[in-house]
């Protein structure tokens, strides 16, 4: 299987990761390798198997609706690189 | 007293030969000194150690000690710990102080635990090897003294190498595809990986959330029941804890292995292993046999696809995880951002190393329009298919054992090259994942003078039995003893 530089370069859009033409040639080359062992999958027969998204196939628990957080507005935002007025800031989205 | 355990140092300090203020200081030398050979502490947080060590001593003088207080122990830097810096390993979180206390901190907190650092770890636990760590890679203490600069597995090696130095008797660890099992095998200690959903991942930096699991190292099987005690337990805060009585898990250390049940998988023992690991492993078997137990081969037929079945799971649920890293509320951002796509996709280029940008590459990939059904979907349904083959094997035996790891610990650097061959070295635990199983790793004899251990696997919650097996072998066997020179 080979991934082609089209699709490097589209999923590393999604991904939000800025790939340098430079560093795509080695990329083809890992991503490859990495699919090529993924695709041992395709022996499995599976048509009559369920897909299994928790190992003990526990279903997500309810909790009562009751608040049980405090506001910890100041010590959250501590941690990020730049705020303002209670806001985080971010380069202008709008014009 | 660094060569002791943490039964023996709960015993010193409950007889007052030595204080924890005292015990800490020692150890907080011991690694000042000697740890610029491992590198196995990203941080060392020696005054908060030694308020900590004070504040238990007065509480043991009050008459108010747990088996854990002035006890010293490291956390894997994956934890959060409230106001101490935790990396995960990356330029990422470099400079990240969490606001609040994962549940494991919280619980090694009010045990009276006395924490001395953060220990080092691939970047977000991504890696077998702890090469991947932006703060570097650690160093094995096994086969330093041949002047050989080995790995000590990864992810969790810096854990793992701290403990084998003999700089803390325990350390916290994670598991998601081997990360505890294989550095532990690599440097001679003895590890657990829980079942899904024993320990809390609240506060666990998160890589493969369906995969990950909080669990314990330590020199002796005795000393990972401690941990567990105090680890293991229902949390509300994380969605996927189970709800599930929590055994003391030191009461049958000494229950008699006389009619153990054990199942060699032999997709386990195949050519892939090393003659001289497969003896080690065999030989430990026959110690079994000598306690009581009964062996016979079972077979795990979908065994060999776990592999590529991780490489789908894994990387998709990484990439979802680690999509929490934009530059905008915490964490590392890089300079000058022109707008706010060049703030995410060059914050996320500068910070992530190259091994988790690959990982979020797949796993962008793997979801993405088109293929979901082909890779995501059915690497769930390969998953259930290895999850059945364990479920079939424990209807006829009550433990499985095997290699942990292909071959000992390899040279630094000698995979980093090449991807898919460091996938390779979690071939024999990457499956227990999988299907949601607790497994350990035991020290089961030396290759070249390098550690091999033995991978015991149970049924879900079988922990107790895993830990009873593992202590009976450390009775008549001294591998785990053996000290790197």
């Amino acid at each position: 299987m080979t991934i082609s530089r089209e699709n490097i370069e589209k999923v590393a859009v999604l991904a939000r990761i800025q790939v340098d033409d430079d560093q795509v040639s080695a990329l083809e080359k890992d991503l490859g390798n990495i699919l090529d062992l993924v695709d041992q999958l395709g022996a499995a027969d599976t048509d009559a198997v369920e897909p299994m998204a928790h190992p003990l196939d526990a279903i997500q628990r309810l909790r009562a609706d009751e608040v049980t957080e405090t506001n910890q507005r100041e010590a959250f935002q501590a941690t990020a690189p730049a705020t303002e007025d209670g806001l985080y800031l971010v380069p202008r989205v709008i014009e | 007293m660094h060569n002791k355990t943490v039964a023996e140092l709960a015993r010193e300090l409950d007889s007052g030969t030595v204080s924890s203020l005292e015990l800490t200081q020692q150890l907080l030398d011991r690694i000042k000194k000697e740890d610029s050979k491992y590198n196995s502490f990203i941080t060392v947080t020696e005054e908060q150690a030694l308020a900590d060590a004070r504040a238990a001593d007065e509480q043991r003088a009050a008459g108010n000690a747990t088996p854990w207080t002035g006890i010293p122990f490291a956390h894997k830097d994956i934890f959060c710990t409230n106001g101490i810096r935790t990396t995960c390993g990356s330029r990422m979180l470099e400079n990240f102080i969490p606001p609040y206390d994962a549940t494991v901190t919280e619980n090694f907190r009010k045990a009276g635990a006395v924490c001395l650092g953060k220990t080092n770890m691939d970047e977000f636990a991504m890696g077998s090897s702890n090469e991947s760590s932006y703060f570097g890679a650690v160093t094995n203490p096994w086969g330093l003294d041949n002047g050989e600069k080995r790995v000590p597995g990864g992810s969790s090696g810096g854990s793992a190498a701290a403990v084998a130095a003999r700089l803390v008797p325990a350390a916290t660890a994670t598991d998601t595809g081997g990360s505890i099992r294989q550095p532990a095998a690599l440097c001679g200690i003895t590890g657990l990986k829980p079942t899904y959903g024993r320990v809390s991942r609240y506060g666990m930096i998160a890589f493969a959330s369906s995969l990950d699991q909080g669990g314990t190292m330590a020199r002796t099987a005795e000393d990972n029941a401690m941990m567990l005690n105090v680890m293991a337990g229902f949390d509300p805060k994380d969605s996927t804890s189970i709800e599930r009585d929590v055994p003391d898990y030191t009461a049958t250390l000494n229950e008699p292995l006389k009619g153990l049940r054990i199942g060699l998988p032999k997709e386990y023992f195949s050519d892939q292993l090393s003659p001289a690991m497969e003896e080690q492993v065999r030989a430990a078997v026959r110690e079994y046999e000598k306690l009581g137990a009964t062996v016979k081969e079972v077979s795990l037929p979908n065994a060999k696809l776990a592999i590529a079945a991780y490489y789908v799971i894994a990387p998709a649920e990484a990439s979802a995880n680690l999509s929490r890293f934009d530059g905008v509320r915490y964490g590392y951002r890089c300079e000058d951002p022109k707008d706010l796509m060049d703030l995410y996709t060059r914050t996320r280029a500068e910070g992530f190393g190259n091994e988790v940008k690959r990982r979020i590459l797949v796993g962008t990939y793997a979801l993405s329009h088109g293929y979901y059904d082909a890779y995501y979907l059915k690497a769930q349904k390969v998953r259930r298919l290895i999850q059945q083959d364990f479920a079939n094997a424990f209807k006829e035996v009550d433990v499985l054992m095997s290699p942990v790891s292909p071959s000992p610990a390899f040279i630094q650097g000698e995979k980093t090259n090449d991807p898919v061959t460091m996938y390779l070295e979690d071939i024999f635990t990457i499956a227990i994942n999988l299907a949601g199983l607790p497994a350990m790793s035991v020290p089961a004899g030396f290759v070249d003078g390098l550690p091999v251990g033995l991978q015991i696997i149970g049924d879900h919650f079988a922990e107790a039995r895993l830990l009873n097996a593992a202590h009976q072998f450390q009775q008549v066997t001294d591998w785990h003893q053996r000290e790197p020179k």
